[in-house]
Formats: structure tokens, C-alpha cells, sequence
């Protein structure tokens, strides 16, 4: 009893620790974005425009008024759940960043759902085997799909596939998916792009953290009993290392937020990214916040996520 | 013996010239192993005798048809139980193991995975290889768990490893070797990370085991007075070669092998000390002083003193160039009190006085003077000395440190007075052997010209004839430099060798503070009474005489009426405890002889 009771403090203090870092995300992410050269006056008014309406402009949009004035104001209203609305197409942001956010996270998860198992797998096999030829190979297989910048691979996956052998589209439109093979069709470039980021760093990690087990004692105890390796790693290695390898994963996924910009970008995917990126460009600030605040929050709930996971597993063992 | 009969049954182990090779990274491929022959017959159990790096672990493990990465059994034949182990594939060795031959590891600490609960190990076993349905195996356990003496057998097997001791624990694991009824059991060292007082129970553990199981063992060991009392047969290794091979009596009372007889006099205890007769004179400031130190954790309670405590109340003052012996079992503070000495653990309470000057509670706080006349020698040089920096470039950091003349002459001289050649001022750490780390270690703390330099348990970690040269080592550097020493030990033996006085540690007091001299007259404290009779002795009949005076000494206690209170730390285990001992703080009175005691019962009691 105590013990839960001790656990769910513990969980408590956990992510009441990341709302507070929400907190601090959220008053930054405002005066970032606040500092931003240009503003959407001149981008909406464009060369045309006289002194008098971009200022008229400025004061109806409140850009007039001093930042601090302005955060009250911004802060108010997403108390209120009003995130502000586009400067640009007057919609709320919100609705237009979650149904963007939706597409993302569909991507995001279909390559988490390819990337998480082959990384793991790479990364166990690689230990398991270490020093082997397979070991070098997938070694220098992943240390060289690491060190290729993302917008490289993409831009050469276009240039090969799309370009060249016209097999895929390059560009992945959502509206086009009608069946498997439609689908398939527009993923599987920016899947693979977004992939090679996660899978090189998560199995050279996982390889690391495998090993570091393989090496302990108990394994050799496990061994010593007639165990095969399947039950070994199945049965002994996980349950130990649950903790480091799902931290390895929730940064991996993370490392994902930065990817998908610049494969939104080049595959014109229209994901949150995309949509951040387009509102940089118009200064349209009210978005560019929001998208920011959805990575951030992204961000802290992996991490948050990954924490968790590291309490649950110890606190089973102490509990007995 | 059965095997000299006249109706020789073959044996049940049998190793014919088996090779074992080693390679470090990617360099040549060495012998561990060369030329090992034996046989153990049916029921028989067998020590492997020799000192770290002899290949007795790797001949062990060769007999599961296993070797450690980096290693291969190149050659020989190893029959074990009918089965010829080198000619195994390996799911044919997957279900010889576990099943027919089971391995007692040496930590078990280590050897137990940290996340699952132990029962579902000790019957893992048992499930692999389908020796029996789950329920049985548990049952199976139970027995095995009251069987050698565990407390709550019924429930013990829901704990992790971290919830219990390491005495428990190798008895767990001896479980998890017996679960299946294997004919084959491996003991490699599986008491020596054990205080000898735990020893005791987990060696009468696994006879009782053996009586009624009935297997056939191997036992490795360096330690000769435990295969006095477990093994009937020893092969003696070195180099991985076999030196000697004959029954234990044999090769205990009458060595033939050079080595053998290096081996038992290295166990055997000697003085190494020509004791210092300044002692308690009155004239002399001693050169540390420690007063009522109190150091705990957890904060402060109301009464001033911490929520835990690890040291309580205690004194130890330490005259100039005498040899000061700490002793207590893992855990009595011994290692806290080290470190509040040298400056890195805070205290609550009490004082240090240096030389006549008060030390501050930490280091940087400290006199460069105080900090380079006071020196520590930590236990394991592995972890202490920089495996990048060069020998003499360790020494000269260390001179230059305390603005001495660092030239090579000087490095020479120290390397010199650790007998150490001036040649291995150019070598690393990582390519010097265990004894030489050690004696680089002791002259990294010599190098400072220290007047007192504190030894954390420096021999433990050490083979018996290599830490009887680093003992010896000691004792001349006392006569030809007036140094003092705090050596802090479990080792009895080593102890006595070099000592001058002894404090005794149980639970963070001083439960005895005992001239050299009376440590061998009577009377003593309970405690230290219970450490000497626990060092095991190389007569076969010692184990047998101990228990059954452990036995006859349990029946008058009273039983422990409160968990804790302000009695007497050593109570709860004390064989001649009284009411009293619960409730009051025991007085200290001086014996005859000289030693302190802190104890509630008189000189004629405890005689």
C-alpha cells in the first residue's frame, strides 16, 4: 500500500516537472517567436505598401502594443483555449494545426512502426554476434546512413526512384491514397528517408546497451543453465533493460520532430511541419507558436514518457 | 577410498590433456590451459587448487563444455556423466547443462539477474530442461532452502537479489545448482567474497546438501583450509599445469610439489611484526586521534544524533609508527571510518586530531601539510591508479604535487622501496600484475612522505602468496621509515601478522580495542571471540567442531524481547548475552591482559 502510494508520488513529481517545463517551453516559445525579424504586416502588404495602412494594420493585429502587453493578451486567451487565429487566413490555428498534426503523426508513426523493430533487432543481433563480420558490417552499414544528412537522402531518393526509374511519386500527397497500393506508393520514400535517421542512431544504441548485458555475470549464469539464446535475451536480457532501451527509443522518436521538417519539405507532405515552416515564411506568428508548441510538448511527453517507463520498472523489483 | 577397491568403477569425470588457448583483442593466441589430466570418481569431490590466473576457473568451466569469450578448449578429451563434452553440438550441450552438470558462481550477488524475482531462477533449471511440472520445482526448492538453513524458505523465493545478503544468496544458488538433481556440481570460490563468519554457515550449507543429494563435485578454490573441510581429493594448478595431485590429507600434511608447500606457507599465520613498545606511554601525542566520531545519514534526529548511523561513538588513537588493526565483518563501518579520516565522508559528531591539530571534516579544508602527511591506500589499484598515465608519470605528479625534486633518481628510490625494479617507471598499469599494481599504489602514497597512511582491506583482492609480500613490504617500510599504519582488514591472519593494536568493529562500535600481545589470552568480547573461531583452520575436523560449538552454545540465551533499542549492538547475535545486554549501553572495562571490552559481563565470564 505504501509502496503505491509512494509510486504514485513519484509519478506525480514526474510529470508535474514536466508541466512546469511546459510552462517554461511555452513563455519561450512567445518571446522567440516575438523577437523574429520582419513582421506579417509588411509580408501580407507586401512592396506595395504605404506607411499608413501597414501601420493600420499593425495596430487592428495589436503588433503595436508593447510584448509584454502582448504576451498577457496571448497567454489569456490560451488559458481560455483560444490559441489565436491565422493572421493570414483568419482560421483558428488550432483546427488548422490539428488536422495537419494528424498526417504527421501518421507518418511519424508508420516510420516508428518500421524503424523501432529493424533498429532493435540490427542493434541485438549486432551484440549478440559482436565482432563478427555482421557486426562490422551493420556497424559501418549504420555509421554511414547516420552521418548522410536526411535532406541528402531525400533529395537523392527522389532523384533516383521518381526522377530516373519513375517507380514512386515525389511528391507524397494524402488526397491520392485510395488503396494499399497507393499508400505504399506515397510513403515509402519519406518513411525510408525518415527511417535511415532513427534506425542508424537507435541500433548502434541498442547494440551499446545490449552488450553492456550480454557481458554481465547473470548471462553467463543463464547460459551455464542450459538457456538458449532466444530465452536468454527474451527472458533475462529485456526485463533489465527495458529502461535504457525505451530511453533510447523516446530519443530516437524525438530526433524524428527535427526529420520531419525537412522531409515534409521535400516531399511537400502536408504535415505540421510543412505548415510551420509556411507560417515562418508569411510571419504568420499565431501558427508558428502553436506548431512550435505542439513539437515542444511532443518532445517533453516522449522524454516524459521514457522517464515513467525507467520508475515502473525498477519500482516493480522494489516492491516485493 | 571406493576408487582404490578392487571392483574400480570407472570414474565419473574424466579429463584427458586438455588444452585451453586465450587471445586478448586480435593478438596471438596463448595457452591458458596445457596438458590438464584428472579423473573424479562417483560421489568423490575434487578441489582445484591454485591462485588467480592458475586456470582453475577455465578448467571448470571446460567441464560444462563452456569457455569465456576469447577463449576455446583447443584440445583433450573432457568425459563427464557419459557424455563427451568436446564433441557436443550445442543444443546437446544446451540440455547437458543445468540438467547434468550445474555451476556455483562465485558472487552470486552478480550471478542472480537484478529483475526477476529469485524463485523463478532457482526453478528455471528445472522448466528448461522438463525435468518436473512448476508446482513440484517450487516444492523442490522449498526443501532445498530448509535444507541449508535459510530463513523463511516458504517465502524467500519472492525476493529480488539486492533485498539479501551474499551469504543468502550463494545458498540460493546452490538451490538453483541441486533443483534438477544434477550428478555433476561445480563450486567455483563460492565463499570467498564472504566474511568468514558467513562462511562458516554456507560451507555447512553445502556438506549438509552434499550428505543428503549425494552429488559428485569440483571445487575451486585458493583457499587450502577450505578444501580441508570440503574436498576429499586436490589437483594443485599453476600456470595451467598440475603441480600435484593427490588426497587433501596428503596434500595438506605432506606437500611433495615446490609450489604446494610455497601455498601452505603462505597460509600459514606468522608474525611479520616487531611490535612498537611507545604505546600508551602518556609522553607521546599520538599522530591521529579519533574521539567519539559519530557518522550516519537520513539528517539529524532531535537528539543531535543522525536518523542512521553508521559509526557510533568511536575512539581510536594511533601512536607514531605503531600498526593500527581495524577488524569487523562487510558492513561494520570499517570502510566509513577510512573515509572520514581521509576527508571525503562528513561526521555528525566527535572530532580527528592530526599531529596535535584538529582535521577538518573535509579534505580541501585541510593543511597542504595535513594533506600529504596523511596518505590513503585504497583497496583495489585497478580502479585507483590512471591505466593512461605511465608509472613514473603517476609518482612525479605526485612530487611535483607537493613540490618535491621529481627527477628519475627519485622515482627510482621510490620504486626501489616497494621492490619494485626502476625499469618500470616506463610501463603502464593495465600491463603490470596485481602484486605490482599494488606496490605502485603504495608508493604513490610514499611519495608524499606521509607520517600516517590509511590501508583499506589492500591484501583482499590479492592472491595469499602475493599479499604475504605486500604484508612483508609493509613491515620493512615501518622499521626503515617510522611510518604509522591504519590497516583495515577482515583477515585475521593478516592481522595478527602486522599488528600492533587491534579495533575490533561490530555495527559501527567499538566493541574491542586490544593490544597484540592479549589478543591471545582470554578474556575477549563475544565478537571477537566469534571472528577468531570463524577463521577456518587447515584440519579436516574444524568445520565439524565449530558448528557443534555453535550448536551446544544456543540453547541458555533469553530470546529477544525488542527489535532495537539502546542495549547492546551485538545482542541479537551474542551466544552469552543476559537481560541486561537488551536494554542498557554495555560498559568498558580493561582485562588483564590489556584490551578494552566493551561488554555487560565480567573478566571471569568471558574466560
Amino acid at each position: 500500500m505504501t509502496m503505491n502510494a509512494a509510486l504514485i508520488r513519484a509519478l506525480l513529481r514526474l510529470v508535474g516537472a514536466s508541466l512546469v517545463s511546459l510552462v517554461f517551453v511555452t513563455v519561450a516559445v512567445f518571446f522567440i517567436t516575438a523577437v523574429l525579424p520582419g513582421d506579417v504586416a509588411d509580408a501580407l502588404l507586401g512592396q506595395a505598401a504605404t506607411p499608413d495602412a501597414v501601420s493600420a494594420l499593425r495596430h487592428s493585429l495589436n503588433l503595436d502594443k508593447p510584448v509584454l502587453v502582448r504576451f498577457v493578451i496571448w497567454v489569456t486567451g490560451l488559458l481560455h483555449g483560444d490559441f489565436g487565429v491565422s493572421l493570414v487566413s483568419h482560421r483558428p490555428v488550432l483546427a488548422m494545426a490539428s488536422e495537419r498534426l494528424i498526417h504527421s503523426l501518421l507518418l511519424a508513426g508508420v516510420t516508428a512502426l518500421f524503424a523501432v523493430p529493424v533498429a532493435l533487432l540490427l542493434g541485438t543481433t549486432a551484440a549478440i554476434f559482436r565482432n563478427t563480420l555482421f557486426d562490422r558490417a551493420v556497424s559501418l552499414l549504420t555509421l554511414c546512413i547516420v552521418s548522410v544528412p536526411e535532406f541528402l537522402v531525400a533529395t537523392l531518393a527522389v532523384f533516383i526512384f521518381s526522377v530516373q526509374l519513375h517507380l514512386l511519386p515525389a511528391l507524397a500527397s494524402i488526397s491520392d491514397i485510395h488503396s494499399i497500393g497507393s499508400f505504399l506508393a506515397s510513403f515509402s520514400m519519406p518513411v525510408t528517408t525518415l527511417a535511415c535517421v532513427i534506425v542508424g542512431q537507435m541500433s548502434r544504441m541498442t547494440r551499446a546497451v545490449m552488450i553492456d548485458a550480454l557481458g554481465s555475470s547473470w548471462v553467463e549464469m543463464a547460459v551455464l543453465k542450459g538457456a538458449s539464446p532466444a530465452h536468454i535475451i527474451l527472458r533475462h536480457v529485456i526485463p533489465n533493460v527495458i529502461a535504457p532501451l525505451f530511453n533510447v527509443i523516446a530519443l530516437s522518436l524525438s530526433y524524428l520532430l527535427g526529420g520531419v521538417v525537412i522531409v515534409e519539405s521535400v516531399f511537400h507532405y502536408p504535415g505540421i511541419a510543412s505548415l510551420m515552416v509556411d507560417s515562418v515564411a508569411a510571419r504568420d506568428i499565431p501558427l508558428v507558436q502553436i506548431c512550435a508548441l505542439i513539437f515542444c510538448a511532443a518532445y517533453l511527453f516522449l522524454t516524459t514518457l521514457a522517464d515513467i517507463v525507467a520508475l515502473l520498472s525498477s519500482q516493480r523489483r522494489h516492491a516485493a | 577410498m571406493a576408487r582404490h577397491g578392487i571392483m574400480q568403477p570407472p570414474p565419473l569425470i574424466s579429463v584427458q590433456n586438455l588444452q585451453l588457448t586465450g587471445r586478448r583483442g586480435r593478438g596471438l593466441e596463448t595457452p591458458i590451459v596445457d596438458g590438464v589430466s584428472f579423473d573424479v570418481a562417483e560421489k568423490e569431490m575434487l578441489a582445484l587448487i591454485g591462485e588467480s590466473g592458475s586456470g582453475k576457473t577455465s578448467v571448470a568451466l571446460a567441464l560444462m563444455g563452456y569457455a569465456r569469450r576469447g577463449c576455446r578448449i583447443a584440445g583433450g578429451k573432457i568425459r563427464v556423466a557419459g557424455y563427451d563434452v568436446t564433441e557436443m553440438p550445442p543444443a546437446e550441450l544446451r540440455s547437458f547443462r543445468g540438467k547434468t552438470i550445474a555451476y556455483i558462481a562465485q558472487n552470486a550477488g552478480a550471478a542472480f539477474n537484478p529483475a526477476l524475482p529469485l524463485m523463478d531462477q532457482v526453478i528455471e533449471p528445472a522448466l528448461l530442461h522438463h525435468v518436473m511440472p512448476r508446482q513440484v520445482a517450487i516444492e523442490r526448492a522449498i526443501f532445498l532452502f530448509e535444507l541449508m538453513a535459510l530463513p523463511s524458505p516458504g517465502t524467500i523465493g519472492a525476493r529480488y537479489s539486492h533485498e539479501l545478503s551474499g551469504g543468502q544468496l550463494q545458498r540460493l544458488m546452490a538451490a538453483m545448482a541441486l533443483i534438477t538433481g544434477p550428478e555433476v556440481v561445480i563450486f567455483d570460490e563460492p565463499t570467498t567474497a564472504l566474511d568468514v563468519t558467513t562462511q562458516i554457515e554456507v560451507l555447512e550449507a553445502f556438506r549438509t546438501v552434499r550428505r543428503e543429494e549425494g552429488f559428485t563435485g569440483v571445487y575451486v578454490t585458493h583457499d587450502l583450509a577450505v578444501v580441508a573441510q570440503m574436498a576429499d581429493r586436490a589437483v594443485v594448478l599453476k600456470n595451467g599445469v598440475v603441480q600435484e595431485e593427490g588426497t587433501t590429507e596428503q596434500i595438506l600434511s605432506a606437500p611433495r610439489h615446490a609450489y604446494t608447500q610455497a601455498l601452505l606457507a603462505a597460509n600459514t599465520p606468522q608474525v611479520r611484526n616487531a611490535p612498537t613498545q611507545a604505546t600508551d606511554s602518556g609522553t607521546v601525542v599520538p599522530v591521529l586521534d579519533v574521539r567519539d566520531l559519530v557518522v550516519g545519514y537520513g539528517g539529524t534526529g532531535p537528539d543531535g544524533r543522525p536518523r542512521h548511523t553508521i559509526l557510533s561513538d568511536v575512539s581510536l588513537p594511533v601512536m607514531p609508527g605503531e600498526t593500527m588493526g581495524i577488524i569487523g565483518e562487510s558492513g561494520c563501518g570499517k570502510s566509513t571510518l577510512i573515509r572520514a579520516i581521509a576527508g571525503i565522508q562528513p561526521w555528525t559528531s566527535g572530532g580527528i586530531t592530526f599531529e596535535g591539530e584538529a582535521l577538518a571534516p573535509r579534505i580541501e579544508a585541510r593543511s597542504a601539510a595535513q594533506r600529504r602527511h596523511l596518505q590513503l591506500v585504497a583497496q583495489n589499484a585497478d580502479l585507483v591508479l590512471n591505466p593512461a598515465m605511465s608509472v613514473g608519470d603517476t609518482l612525479r605528479r605526485v612530487l611535483t604535487f607537493n613540490g618535491d625534486a621529481a627527477n628519475g633518481a627519485e622515482i627510482g628510490r621510490l620504486l626501489d622501496m616497494v621492490r619494485l625494479p626502476s625499469a618500470l617507471a616506463d610501463r603502464f598499469p593495465p600491463e603490470l600484475s596485481g602484486g605490482q599494481k599494488q606496490r605502485v599504489n603504495l608508493a604513490r602514497a610514499l611519495a608524499a612522505r606521509p607520517r600516517l597512511v590509511l590501508c583499506d582491506e589492500i591484501t583482499a583482492a590479492l592472491d595469499t602468496v602475493v599479499a604475504a609480500a605486500i604484508l612483508d613490504l609493509m613491515m620493512e617500510l615501518k622499521r626503515e621509515l617510522g611510518i604509522a599504519w591504519l590497516f583495515v582488514t577482515h583477515d585475521l591472519h593478516a592481522l595478527r601478522s602486522v599488528c600492533d593494536r587491534v579495533a575490533v568493529l561490530y555495527a559501527g562500535h567499538r566493541v574491542e580495542f586490544t593490544p597484540i600481545s592479549a589478543l591471545e589470552e582470554a578474556p575477549h568480547h563475544p565478537y571477537t571471540r566469534r571472528l577468531e573461531n570463524s577463521v577456518p583452520e587447515m584440519r579436516a575436523d574444524w568445520l565439524t567442531d565449530v558448528i557443534s560449538l555453535r550448536d551446544q552454545g544456543s540453547e541458555p540465551v533469553p530470546a529477544l524481547s525488542s527489535s532495537r533499542g539502546a542495549g547492546c549492538c551485538y545482542a541479537a547475535r551474542c551466544p552469552v548475552r543476559i537481560a541486561i545486554c537488551e536494554v542498557a549501553t554495555p560498559p568498558v572495562w580493561r582485562s588483564p591482559a590489556g584490551a578494552l571490552i566493551s561488554c555487560h559481563l565480567t573478566s571471569q565470564d568471558l574466560s
